[in-house]
C-alpha cells in the first residue's frame, strides 16, 4: 500500500521561464530526475509532500492490520499477515529515504506526522472491526495502491520510481492474500459469507476516496502530470479498479454497495466500463481533516511507538559513539 | 538527540555479479546498519551480500558540471574499435 491521490499539493514556483522550459525538456525527453539535480522548486515540494504522504501511509497502515496478527485464524493467516505488516513497514523505509534524497530529514518528517501536520491515506482512519476486513484491505485497499502506484513506477523522479519498484514487486502477494481470505470466507458458513459482505460494505467507499478527489476539484493535477510525477488522473484510475474488482466480486458472490452502479457501453472511450454512484465526498473531507473514527487512534500509536523506543534510539547512539572512541584509544 | 546516521546500502544478487546500490537507511552502527539492510533489503532472496557504506563517506560528481566533467571523452573516437579500417579479408578481429 497505498498512496493516495495528493492532498494539498502546491505546485508554485518562482524560476526563470527559461529554467522551467530547460527543465520540462528534460521531462519531455522522458530523463529521469536524480536528487542533485537542479529543479524547479515547486517539484522539489510536491515530491517531499508526496513521497512523505505515501511513506506515512505505508506506516499508519499496519496498524489496522496490525490489530488482527494475534487473532488471525490459523497459523497460514498468521505468517501471511505478519509477513504482509512488516512489507508495508518496508515501503515506508524506501520511501522515508527516497524523500530524504530531497533534503528533508527523517525525524522532521516523524515529527510532522506526530504533530499532525503531515497527512497519510484517510483510509487508514476506518476501523478493522472483524477478520473479513483484513480479506477486504487486502483485496481492494492493496488493490486500489497498485493500480496508483503501478505507473508511479515510471515517475519521472529516480528515487521515487526505483522504491515503486521494488514496492510494486511486492503488492502483489498483499492483494492476492486478501482475495483468498474472501474466498475462503464466502465458501464458508452463512455468518462467515455475511461477514465478507458487510466488509464489503464498510471498505468499499472509502476504498473508492483513496484515489483522491474528482478530476475537476484536483486543482495540482495538472501540474503534477506535466512534471510526470502523476501519469493517470485520479478518475481515470478509480475507473480502471472499478472495472477491474466488480468481477473479482461477482465471482465471490458479493453486491458492491452500490445501488447505482451499472454497465455503461460508452465508459473507456466505447469499451464500456461500470459506471459508479455519487461519491459522498463530504466524509472523505471530514476524514481527511481528522473527524474519522481511528485518526486520534492512529497518531497516538505512532506518539507511543516513538516515544517509547527514544531510549533504545539514545542507546544505540550511546554505544556507537563509545565503541567509536574506544577503537581511537586502541590504535 | 542527534539524527541517527544514514547508510547507503548495496547488494549482490549473487555471485558473479557486482553489488548494486539498493536505497539507503538509518542505523547507530555499522552493524545495526546491516542487520536493518537486511531486514529492510532482501526479505525475498534479493542477495547473498550486503554492503553498507556511511552516506556521508560518498564524494559524488557534482551534477552542475557534467558537461566539463564527462564532455572529453565524447570526440575521442578513436578509442572505440569502430574507428579502425579492417580489410574484411582479414577476417574477425
Ligand atoms: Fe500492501
Ligand atoms: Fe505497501
Amino acid at each position: 500500500m497505498y498512496s493516495q491521490g495528493l492532498i494539498g499539493a502546491d505546485g508554485r514556483t518562482g524560476e526563470t521561464e527559461t529554467f522551467l522550459a530547460a527543465f520540462q525538456a528534460r521531462i519531455d525527453a522522458e530523463e529521469k530526475i536524480e536528487p542533485k539535480d537542479a529543479m524547479p522548486e515547486g517539484y522539489r515540494r510536491t515530491l517531499v509532500r508526496q513521497i512523505g504522504q505515501h511513506a506515512h501511509s505505508e506506516i499508519v497502515g499496519m496498524l489496522p492490520e496490525g490489530n488482527w496478527v494475534t487473532r488471525a485464524p490459523s497459523l497460514r493467516r498468521k505468517a501471511a499477515l505478519l509477513a504482509k505488516v512488516q512489507d508495508e513497514g518496508g515501503h515506508g523505509l524506501y520511501l522515508y529515504s527516497a524523500a530524504e534524497t530531497l533534503g528533508v530529514t527523517r525525524d522532521g518528517m516523524t515529527e510532522e506526522l506526530l504533530a499532525g501536520k503531515a497527512k497519510y491515506s484517510s483510509i487508514f482512519n476506518y476501523p478493522t472491526l472483524t477478520w473479513a476486513d483484513i480479506g477486504t484491505i487486502g483485496w481492494l485497499v492493496d488493490g486500489a495502491a497498485i493500480m496508483n502506484q503501478i505507473p508511479l513506477c515510471r515517475c519521472s523522479f529516480g528515487p521515487y520510481a526505483r522504491a515503486m519498484i521494488r514496492i510494486c514487486k511486492e503488492e502483489s502477494f498483499h492483494q492476492r492474500q486478501g482475495y483468498e481470505i474472501m474466498l475462503t470466507l464466502c465458501r464458508g458458513t452463512r455468518a462467515q459469507k455475511a461477514m465478507a459482505q458487510d466488509a464489503l460494505d464498510r471498505w468499499w467507499w472509502p476504498s473508492l476516496m483513496m484515489f483522491g478527489p474528482h478530476d475537476a476539484e484536483s486543482s495540482h493535477t495538472e501540474q503534477s502530470m506535466a512534471w510526470k510525477i502523476k501519469r493517470f488522473s485520479n478518475d481515470e484510475l478509480r475507473q480502471k479498479f472499478i472495472d477491474a474488482t466488480v468481477p473479482q466480486a461477482e465471482y465471490l458472490g458479493l453486491k458492491v454497495p452500490d445501488p447505482a452502479m451499472r454497465w455503461d457501453e460508452a465508459l473507456n472511450g466505447g469499451k464500456g466500463g461500470y459506471r459508479h454512484g455519487p461519491i459522498d465526498w463530504d466524509e472523505f473531507w471530514r476524514v481527511v481533516k481528522g473527524e474519522g473514527v481511528m485518526n486520534r487512534d492512529r497518531i497516538a500509536a505512532r506518539k507511543k511507538a516513538w516515544d517509547d523506543g527514544a531510549w533504545v534510539r539514545e542507546a544505540a547512539l550511546a554505544h556507537a559513539a563509545k565503541r567509536a572512541t574506544g577503537k581511537v584509544a586502541a590504535e | 538527540m542527534a539524527e541517527t546516521p544514514l547508510w547507503e546500502v548495496f547488494i549482490r544478487p549473487r555471485n558473479g555479479l557486482a553489488h548494486k546500490h539498493v536505497g539507503s537507511l538509518h542505523a547507530a552502527d555499522a552493524v545495526m546498519a546491516l542487520q536493518a539492510a537486511r531486514d529492510v533489503y532482501t526479505r525475498r532472496g534479493e542477495g547473498n551480500s550486503v554492503w553498507v557504506v556511511p552516506s556521508v563517506a560518498i564524494t559524488a560528481s557534482d551534477p552542475d558540471h557534467t558537461d566539463e566533467m564527462f564532455e572529453p571523452t565524447g570526440d575521442k573516437i578513436y578509442r572505440h574499435p569502430t574507428f579502425y579500417e579492417i580489410p574484411e579479408d582479414v577476417g574477425h578481429m
